[in-house]
């Protein structure tokens, strides 16, 4: 999860607007959203209010499902798309995009000189630097970016702190390198190489990268009379307030016919899993490792092919309860409730799983439907989960659901909380040298609880999950 | 702060601070002002009634400004954020 800043919350904003008008059942309106946020003569972010209104028109169109590279003629309005979006029109597998409006192009330089520098006498940026990079310029040392290699040394040895780093923050998020600038200097994401973790997207302080959204798909299938079921992942839990009764009553106001927790699915998951750990170490396998992260399997699938053989076979508790709704509600639309992007990519694989509705958007629809979480009933749950199921959301909460599921305390485990370059490489390691018999990795640092789509601070998350009535 | 009111603190008003826990103000960045009681500087520490409350209907009129908001003794704070209620909260302490 991303710290609050104003496009996250410009975004929410907009996904606001856009349900505003799917409720109203009035797409042909989607045209009026940017001018609604923009209006005149108010102040601009970007240069003036007419770009401002453009970035916005193709945030919507790439959660829509296009991407604005694909735009042929810009006279096309919105609400064309839209149109086309929610007659099921769009078939696009690309659920990260760049709008490139958007995209600052930030400074491929790494490293510039501030003014700061006193143009010291010692100079141990210019003696230091290893492809001499460095030159004196009008008193002050100036890099040459044409010969620098970004290393970082005049930085480290500069007594004035006058050497900055300039990091380009979509690039440097990626754990797998999958975002990159191509020739016309704006990002691109390489699907090859992308495990949909949703760091860059929490990490663009343009609110560049998009997400694609089921919105449309799912207001079409609820305007078509089919019924909608909400499998709502355990990491809800957490969020609005932690009350899970009154979110639960809340789907049903949303014209949900009825919400299946997740959190059965991560017993199944966890009793497999548990059988299965057994089984392969008594079999003489080293160590296994989770597989309820989608972003961890597909870096395993993309990357570090060398794991594969690690990784368990068990399904995820998303799989297991998606298979269980079918079965109890066969004619029912089933729509998981996410924490973040990578479940996006997981459900296109699965089809027992038909759309994706993330924490955001479910939030942005509360609030277009002007629904109070404190204002309403709270549901009872008649049969609650395990609370260790209800934990698979929080960083080690697998192991311990595992851990209750062997019925043995002295489980070797150990936890990979957050996928980063660092734990990609320890990851690697794992594979001569194995720390532990389980090995539980989270993409997001904290767990679910830490996705790209939660609204509430991790930190309260954990805590209200903890707290949850059982 | 002067040195007398030390001795009088425990008969010092606190300083009342409600939260709109609206779901509104939650989604635009309100979820971080849960965080508030933890953030409270030492020195602020029981000073402060801290409360939140359901959607305080600021939301609904455009010239109340931008969510998410609170109250601080009575007065409302758009915008609000755990660094701008501090400050809010120093301002009302620095009042008496």
């Amino acid at each position: 999860m991303a710290v609050t800043n104003n496009a996250m919350l410009i975004r929410r904003d907009l996904l606001t607007h856009f349900i505003k008008l799917l409720i109203e059942d009035n797409l042909a309106d989607v045209d009026r959203i940017p001018l609604e946020m923009r209006p005149k003569n108010e102040s601009s972010i970007r240069c003036c209010i007419y770009k401002d209104r453009a970035v916005l028109k193709y945030k919507l169109m790439g959660m829509l499902g296009f991407s604005s590279r694909d735009e042929v003629d810009e006279l096309i309005p919105l609400s064309d798309y839209a149109r086309k979006a929610f007659n099921g029109e769009v078939q696009s597998d690309k659920i990260l995009t760049v709008v490139d409006e958007a995209c600052s192009s930030c400074l491929k330089i790494n490293y510039m000189v501030s003014n700061m520098c006193r143009g010291c006498v010692g100079r141990p940026c210019m003696v230091n630097c290893p492809k001499e990079a460095i030159k004196i310029v009008d008193g002050k040392a100036k890099i040459d970016h044409n010969i620098c290699v970004n290393c970082g040394q005049c930085m480290k040895v500069c007594p004035f702190h006058a050497i900055v780093y300039i990091p380009i923050p979509c690039e440097e998020a990626c754990p797998v390198n999958a975002i990159s600038r191509d020739e016309d200097g704006v990002e691109y994401i390489d699907s090859s190489k992308c495990i949909y973790c949703g760091k860059c997207l929490s990490a663009c302080p343009f609110g560049a990268i998009v997400e694609k959204s089921h919105l449309v798909d799912i207001f079409r299938t609820k305007k078509s009379g089919k019924p909608l079921v909400a499998l709502v992942a355990p990491a809800l839990a957490g969020q609005f307030g932690g009350d899970l009764g009154r979110i639960i009553h809340s789907f049903k106001m949303l014209g949900f016919s009825q919400v299946y927790e997740v959190a059965y699915g991560a017993e199944e998951t966890a009793r497999l899993e548990a059988e299965e750990l057994k089984e392969s170490l008594n079999a003489g396998e080293k160590f296994l490792t989770s597989s309820c992260c989608p972003s961890y399997t597909m870096l395993v699938d993309k990357h570090l092919q060398e794991l594969k053989p690690f990784v368990s076979k068990t399904a995820t508790p998303m799989h297991y309860s998606a298979v269980k709704a079918r079965e109890l509600f066969p004619d029912a639309c089933t729509v998981f409730v996410s924490p973040c992007s990578a479940k996006k990519r997981e459900a296109m694989d699965d089809a027992n799983v038909d759309y994706v509705l993330s924490f955001e958007e479910y939030g942005a629809w509360l609030v277009a439907a002007g629904i109070d979480l404190n204002n309403i009933e709270s549901e009872t749950i008649s049969e609650p989960p395990i609370a260790e199921a209800r934990e698979f959301a929080i960083s080690g909460g697998v192991t311990n659901a595992l851990r209750v599921a062997l019925n043995s305390s002295n489980l070797n485990d150990t936890q990979v909380n957050g996928i980063d370059k660092t734990s990609i490489r320890l990851l690697k390691s794992f594979v001569k040298n194995p720390e532990a018999n389980y090995v539980e990795v989270m993409c997001c640092e904290g767990g679910c609880v830490g996705g790209c789509n939660v609204i509430t601070n991790p930190k309260v998350a954990t805590r209200q999950i903890k707290n949850g009535k059982k | 702060m002067s040195k007398f009111n030390l001795y009088n603190t425990e008969m010092e008003k606190k300083v009342e601070v409600l939260v709109c826990y609206g779901t509104l103000c939650h989604l635009m960045g309100g979820s971080d002002l849960q965080l508030l009681g933890e953030l409270l500087p030492l020195d602020l520490q029981g000073k402060v009634d801290l409360k939140g409350a359901p959607c305080l209907n600021f939301c609904n009129e455009v010239d109340n400004g931008k969510p998410p908001f609170a109250v601080v003794n009575g007065r409302k704070i758009e915008q609000a954020t755990v660094k701008k209620l501090i400050q809010e909260i120093r301002v009302e302490l620095e009042k008496k």
